[in-house]
């Protein structure tokens, strides 16, 4: 009996003692931050921040929620998350309706890729007014004079092209008819840059999914996916040639490549029809968003040196995860324009140490 | 007695909330559609652009895309539904096997509809692709087609059951009398059953109308996502439920989540206005 309550006693010490350290624990400040927005680069930051959790010993969780672009911005604007992640930089009409000043902080590149389903699945080379006649039904058959001449080693099928595009809103659209509308006139008054357009022909697949799997299930389609997502089908792609007249194959080298040009110091610039000789026309940056000053809604001090400890990282180490996951790094001169815009950011107008 | 009247006023409360929530969302919907309906009145409904880039919209396209495939999948339904249900509750006798197959019928419905559009996209839509191969048209498997047949299997168990209902409640002496006059079993159900149940059948496929008219995730896994008005039975498609479900996400300006939520607020209409309908039809049948 006495040896029963003396386990009783010991094993009820030992359970107090785990809650008092527990309780401890509990006091050394641990920050949840939260963060929404794009989808895209949603895979590269749940990474990354089961990284950071362990890194910062448990101290610094981010729950990051994949709601789309449109949403991400929305939710900072409402100040609701701690920060955004969009695939389309905020207009200046997004950044007037903000509260307050907002700072964007490329994170990534991404790439869009046409790919297709032909026999044999041969590489093709592309143009960009080409694809633009393509998407636009302009030319509808695979051996068509303008594929063949600039494809002459490949047998070329009688066959209709089935376009196939995105029928969702997405960053991916707005990329590809971000670069159509600079290189083909004709999409510029035709169709336009947007999230959603107005197809004049075509199927619509709902995500990467749904597009990879109606090219892939019909003979003769041609849609576009993500670099990511194609690499990832194993599904072809073509080489598109860009604005210096090189045809480049899109891959994590030629996407950070096409990044490798002059950037504004706010980086809220479209890459596509890059100047970069080696560079891949069709490349996207995605960016975090978060606001200049970061005293607003009861945030305490911690929070924000939490935040800007967080981007810091992104821009340094974090980068090392993004090959793995076939996502292309920010070159290094975007780093230093980064850099400076995470010391911008200000509590209660002081700088963050 | 107080325990009475407490319950009483809980069962009131309960009841004036479901009328208010219903209030509520159309409502709401009324609301956030008001820049819309300022800015294109019934244009709306009679326009066929829909250009978020230009912010011009215009619901003809998906007026269009629902009712063709609202419509097509009640006519492909029509013969199945009428056969199941005058299956079940006349030629089969037999007590046991007849519930069997009802319940089966009535697990159709419980799928839910996600897979059944994944059965599509995956099963019959190549189908369809060889199908359109031989008739000589530009083989892309999904389509206003493909999405009526997945909708005929969809709202088939519930015009069959609705059916089955009515066609049971006919009196016995009604088509014993057919039958005393010397009546086959095929002209009694011809010339006493169903017409005696005609209503009743009408109101089952009035609803599942409704039903289809409504569906949304299996139709947009198989229509083919396109704001265009079709051009023939195989071209793809879009109904309003499908556009909602597909661009709503990222409808980024005012004007467009506007103009989503106003069709959403006529797909509300219409399938209230088809649902009242079948009730009405429905209760006048029961006496």
């Amino acid at each position: 009996m006495k040896k029963f309550l003396l386990s009783l006693i010991l094993v009820g010490l030992i359970f107090s003692s785990l809650f008092i350290f527990y309780g401890c624990k509990e006091e050394e400040k641990e920050v949840e931050l939260l963060g929404a927005g794009a989808t895209f680069p949603q895979p590269l930051y749940d990474k990354w921040f089961s990284v950071y959790y362990t890194k910062t010993n448990n101290k610094v969780k981010v729950n990051y929620q994949g709601i789309g672009s449109g949403g991400g911005i929305q939710q900072l604007t409402e100040r609701v998350v701690d920060f955004g992640a969009t695939d389309a930089f905020m207009s200046d009409e997004e950044l007037k309706s903000a509260p307050a000043e907002i700072v964007h902080i490329p994170t990534a590149l991404g790439a869009v890729v046409v790919t297709y389903n032909l026999p044999n699945n041969p590489k093709l080379k592309f143009t960009g007014e080409m694809i633009a006649n393509i998407f636009m039904g302009n030319i509808t058959k695979w051996n068509d004079q303008k594929i063949k001449e600039l494809n002459p080693d490949i047998n070329l099928p009688d066959l209709s092209i089935t376009v196939v595009h995105r029928s969702d809103g997405s960053g991916t659209t707005y990329a590809f008819s971000d670069y159509l509308t600079k290189v083909s006139s004709s999409w510029k008054k035709e169709i336009g840059t947007g999230k959603s357009l107005n197809w004049k022909v075509g199927l619509g697949g709902k995500g990467n999914a749904g597009v990879a799997g109606i090219v892939q299930q019909t003979q003769g389609a041609i849609g576009y996916v993500e670099l990511i997502y194609a690499e990832q089908n194993n599904m072809p792609y073509g080489l598109v040639k860009n604005k210096s007249g090189n045809f480049i194959e899109p891959t994590l080298d030629s996407v950070t490549k096409a990044a490798n040009v002059t950037i504004p110091n706010d980086t809220r610039v479209s890459i596509v029809n890059t100047d970069n000789p080696e560079g891949y026309p069709i490349s996207t940056f995605t960016w975090i968003i978060v606001y200049k000053e970061q005293n607003y809604g009861g945030r305490d001090l911690n929070r924000a040196k939490a935040i800007v400890e967080l981007l810091k990282w992104i821009n340094s180490d974090a980068q090392d995860y993004n090959e793995e996951l076939l996502y292309a790094k920010i070159p290094d001169a975007v780093k230093k324009i980064n850099e400076e815009n995470i010391n911008s950011i200000t509590f209660s107008g002081k700088p963050i140490e | 007695m107080r325990k009475d009247k407490v319950f009483k006023i809980i069962l009131l409360l309960s009841g004036f909330l479901i009328v208010a929530l219903l209030s509520g969302i159309f409502l709401s919907l009324v609301f956030s559609s008001i820049p819309s309906i300022k800015e294109f009145g019934i244009n709306f409904l009679f326009s066929k652009d829909w250009d978020p880039v230009n912010n011009k919209f215009g619901a003809l396209p998906f007026l269009i895309g629902t009712l063709l495939t609202s419509v097509i999948s009640l006519l492909i339904s029509i013969p199945f539904s009428l056969s199941i249900s005058i299956f079940l509750s006349e030629i089969l006798k037999n007590k046991l096997i007849s519930n069997i197959f009802q319940t089966f019928v009535e697990l159709i419905a419980g799928i839910p509809s996600v897979i059944v559009g994944l059965w599509g996209l995956f099963i019959l839509a190549p189908f369809m692709r060889t199908l359109q191969l031989k008739l000589g048209i530009q083989p892309i498997g999904v389509g206003i087609f493909t999405a009526s047949i997945i909708l005929s299997i969809m709202i088939i168990p519930y015009s069959a059951s609705i059916g089955k209902e009515v066609i049971s409640m006919v009196p016995t002496e009604v088509k014993e009398g057919a039958i005393s006059l010397g009546a086959t079993e095929f002209e009694t159900l011809k010339s006493v059953t169903l017409p005696f149940s005609f209503n009743g059948i009408f109101a089952g496929f009035l609803l599942s109308f409704g039903r289809a008219f409504g569906e949304t995730m299996a139709v947009t896994m198989v229509i083919g996502n396109s704001n265009k008005i079709p051009d023939s039975i195989f071209s793809p498609g879009q109904t309003m439920a499908s556009l909602i479900a597909n661009e709503f996400t990222e409808a980024t300006t005012k004007l467009y989540t506007s103009s989503l939520i106003e069709i959403g607020l006529i797909l509300f209409i219409v399938s209230m206005l088809i649902n009242i309908l079948g009730r009405l039809i429905i209760r006048r049948f029961k006496f």
